[in-house]
C-alpha cells in the first residue's frame, strides 16, 4: 500500500533514501545524534530508578536529618530536578552545536533546487 | 448555596467568556485540516511549551499531587519526580523525530513504514483508549471539585455541572480546533503557575522563607503521621507487595508521558523540529517550577490546614490546594484558585478530545475509511467535528458515572495503557531497522491487552474496601498498577512479533530516518 499521500511531492524516490542513508555526513549525523542521545537516557534512568528504589527500599537512609528538617531524601528528590534540567541544557547545546547544522547541510542538499 | 459559591462562580464564569472571546479570534484563520487539526504548525516553541505545561498539569497533578504531600508527605513528592524526569524522553528520543515524520497523529508516525490500515487501526484504538481513561479521570474530578467549590454535594447537581463543563469544552473545540484549545492552554497554564508561585511565596513567608521550618509545622500539625510525613513509606511503605507496586507506579509515569497521545500531539502545532525542542525545554522548566512550588504548597495545607480537616472535606485529598488557599487568603483567593481549578479541567478535557476526534478522523476516516484517498481534507476536519460531539457526549456521560471514583487510579491507568501499548511501539518504529507491521501490532495490541486485563485483576478493581467492586473478589494480580509486568511485555512482544514476519522494507526505514533526523520533506507551517 502506497503511504504517498502523507509525504511532500517534491520528495524524492526511494532509491535516493538508501543512498543518503549511506552517506557519510548522515552516519556521522546517525552517529552524534545517537551517542549522545541513547548513553544519557540510560544515564537518568539508572539514577531515576536508583533513587526510586532507595526512596521504596531504604526508608532510615532517605529519612536521615541532613540540615534542620532537611533530610536526604528530600535533597535527592531535589537533585533529580537538578539533573533533569543539568541533562535539558546538555542536549540542546548538543544539538545546537553538533546536530542541527548537519542536518541543515543535508536537507538543503535533499531539497536543493527545490526549496 | 452561599456567598463564596457565587465568588467562585463569578470567578469561573470571567475565565469562561474571556477564553471563548481569544477562541473565536482564533478561529479566524483556521480553514484546513492543518489549521484545525495542527493550528496551522504556527506556534512558537515557547507558545506551544508553555500549552504542552497547561495539558499535562491537570487537575490530577495539581490538586491530586498537593493533596498527595498534605496526606503522604514524602510519598506524594515522588508521583511529581517521575511526571518531571519523564520528560527527558520525549526530549531526547521522541519529540523532534516524530515532528519530522508525522502529520496529525501518533497513527502517522506508527504506520509511516508499516501497512498502512491496521497499525493505523490500532494507533487509534490505543489513542482512544489513553485518552479515554484520561477523560474520565478528569470529568469524574470535576463532580469532586464541584461539591467542595460551590457546595453542591447531591449526584444530580454534580451531574449537572460535570454537563455543563462538557459543553463548554465541546464548544472551544468545535470552534477553535487545535488553535483556540492551545490558546485555552496557554491562558490556564500561566495562571495555573502564577497562582501557586504567589501561594508558594506567602506560604514560604509565613515561615520566615524557611522550607525547614515549614516541613517542622507540618510534622508539629500532623499528631498521626509525625516526623514520618518526611521521609518515604507513609503511602507505600507497609509491606513487600505495596513497595513493588510503587515501583510499577514509578516505571509507568516515567515511560508514559511519552506515548501520551495528546502530548504527541502537540509536536505538530510547531513549525519545525527545534521548535519541537524548544517546546519541550519550555515545558520542562515550567512543570519542574510547578511540581517545586507542589511541594510547599502540599506541606503547607499540611501545616496551615491539617490532615484531619482535608481528609474530612468534600473531595478529600483533592481539596488541600483549595483549602490552603482559603486559610491564607479567604473567600476571593479560593475563588481564585477553584476557577483555576476549573478551568484545567475544561482545558485537558478540550485537548484530550481533540486529539482523540483527529485520531478517529484522521487515521480511521481519512486513511482507512477512505484509504487516504480524501481528497477533500473538508471532509476531514467535517468528521473530526463530529466526533469530538461525540466523544464530549460519551466523556460527559462517562463522568456522571464515574464521579466519586478514585481519580488518580484512572489516570496511573491511562499512563500505564500509554507505556505499555505506545512507547515501545515508538521507540521501536524510530529506532529498529528492522521493525515491521506484525511487531507493531502486536506491541499495541498486546500491550493495550496485557494492561487491561491486569488492571481488571488488581485489588484497585475488587476485592478491598477501597476498590471499585467491594463485594466480589476477583483480584488475582497483588499489584494496583501493572507498569513492571505489562511494559517488558509489551517490548518483548514487539520484538517476537518482528522476528515472527519476514517484512523488512529496508526502504522505508532509510526514509523514515533520513526524514526523521534531516526534517526533509516535512509537514511545513501554513501561511495565511
Amino acid at each position: 500500500m502506497s503511504t504517498s499521500e502523507q509525504h511532500t511531492p517534491d520528495a524524492p524516490g526511494d532509491h535516493v533514501w538508501v543512498d543518503v542513508q549511506n552517506s557519510p555526513d548522515f552516519v556521522e549525523l546517525r552517529r552524534r545524534l545517537r551517542s549522545f542521545v541513547f548513553p544519557m537516557a540510560g544515564l537518568f534512568l539508572a539514577w531515576y530508578v536508583a533513587y526510586v528504589l532507595l526512596a521504596d527500599y531504604a526508608h532510615g537512609f532517605m529519612s536521615t536529618k541532613v540540615v534542620g528538617n532537611i533530610n536526604v531524601g528530600l535533597i535527592l528528590g531535589l537533585l533529580q530536578f537538578v539533573s533533569t534540567f543539568v541533562i535539558t541544557t546538555l542536549y540542546v547545546r548538543h544539538a545546537n552545536k553538533n546536530l542541527d547544522p548537519l542536518a541543515e547541510k543535508l536537507r538543503n542538499e535533499l531539497e536543493g533546487g527545490q526549496a | 448555596m452561599n456567598g463564596s459559591a457565587l465568588l467562585n462562580i463569578g470567578i469561573f464564569g470571567v475565565f469562561v467568556a474571556a477564553t471563548l472571546v481569544v477562541v473565536i479570534r482564533a478561529s479566524r484563520n483556521t480553514k484546513t485540516a492543518a489549521d484545525y487539526l495542527a493550528a496551522g504548525r504556527a506556534f512558537t516553541g515557547p507558545q506551544n511549551g508553555i500549552a504542552i505545561a497547561g495539558d499535562y498539569l491537570s487537575a490530577a497533578s495539581f490538586l491530586g499531587i498537593a493533596g498527595a504531600i498534605a496526606l503522604n508527605g514524602y510519598d506524594g513528592f515522588l508521583y511529581s519526580i517521575g511526571f518531571l524526569v519523564a520528560w527527558l524522553i520525549a526530549l531526547l528520543l521522541v519529540a523532534e523525530l516524530l515532528r519530522n515524520t508525522g502529520k496529525y497523529t501518533m497513527g502517522d508516525v506508527l504506520s509511516f513504514r508499516m501497512r498502512q490500515r491496521p497499525v493505523r487501526a490500532a494507533a487509534a484504538t490505543s489513542t482512544m483508549a489513553v485518552s479515554f481513561f484520561y477523560l474520565l479521570a478528569q470529568m469524574a474530578g470535576a463532580g469532586g471539585l464541584v461539591a467542595l467549590l460551590l457546595g453542591i454535594t447531591g449526584k444530580l447537581g454534580q451531574a449537572i455541572v460535570i454537563a455543563v463543563v462538557g459543553a463548554l469544552m465541546i464548544a472551544y473545540v468545535l470552534i477553535g480546533g487545535m488553535k483556540g484549545t492551545t490558546w485555552v492552554q496557554i491562558i490556564k497554564a500561566v495562571l495555573l503557575i502564577i497562582g501557586a508561585g504567589v501561594m508558594t511565596l506567602w506560604v514560604l513567608g509565613k515561615y520566615g522563607m524557611n522550607l525547614s521550618s515549614l516541613l517542622g509545622a507540618a510534622v508539629d500539625n500532623a499528631p498521626k503521621a509525625g516526623e514520618k510525613l518526611l521521609g518515604p513509606g507513609l503511602a507505600y511503605g507497609k509491606d513487600g507487595t505495596t513497595k513493588l507496586d510503587f515501583l510499577s507506579l514509578a516505571l509507568a509515569l516515567v515511560l508514559g508521558t511519552a506515548g501520551l497521545p495528546h502530548i504527541l500531539m502537540r509536536f505538530y502545532t510547531v513549525p519545525t523540529a527545534k521548535e519541537a525542542r524548544r517546546s519541550v525545554v519550555w515545558a520542562i522548566w515550567l512543570i519542574g517550577l510547578f511540581y517545586l512550588f507542589t511541594l510547599v504548597l502540599g506541606y503547607g495545607a499540611a501545616a496551615l490546614v491539617g490532615a484531619d480537616k482535608i481528609s474530612k472535606a468534600p473531595g478529600g485529598p483533592n481539596s488541600a490546594a483549595p483549602l490552603l488557599a482559603e486559610a491564607l487568603g479567604g473567600p476571593l483567593l479560593l475563588g481564585l484558585i477553584a476557577a483555576v481549578a476549573f478551568a484545567t479541567i475544561l482545558a485537558v478535557v478540550a485537548g484530550l478530545t481533540i486529539t482523540a476526534s483527529a485520531s478517529f478522523a484522521h487515521d480511521i476516516y481519512a486513511n482507512i475509511i477512505k484509504k487516504g484517498e480524501a481528497e477533500d481534507k473538508d471532509a476531514e476536519v467535517k468528521v473530526a467535528r463530529r466526533t469530538a460531539i461525540v466523544i464530549g457526549i460519551v466523556s460527559i456521560l462517562g463522568g456522571i458515572a464515574a464521579n466519586g471514583q478514585n481519580i488518580a487510579f484512572l489516570v496511573a491507568l491511562a499512563f500505564a495503557v500509554a507505556a505499555s501499548a505506545n512507547l515501545p511501539t515508538i521507540l521501536y518504529s524510530l529506532f529498529w531497522k528492522r521493525f515491521n507491521t506484525s511487531g507493531a501490532l502486536w506491541s499495541i495490541y498486546g500491550g493495550l491487552a496485557v494492561t487491561i486485563t491486569l488492571i481488571v485483576l488488581s485489588p484497585a478493581v475488587s476485592g478491598t474496601p477501597k476498590s471499585m467492586f467491594k463485594d466480589v473478589d476477583f483480584s488475582l494480580f497483588p499489584l494496583s498498577n501493572p507498569g513492571i509486568v505489562s511494559i517488558p511485555v509489551a517490548f518483548l512482544l514487539g520484538y517476537i512479533g518482528t522476528v515472527l514476519s519476514k517484512e523488512d522494507d529496508k526502504e522505508k526505514y532509510a526514509e523514515m530516518e533520513v526524514r526523521a533526523l534531516t526534517g526533509v520533506g516535512a509537514e511545513k507551517a501554513s501561511v495565511h
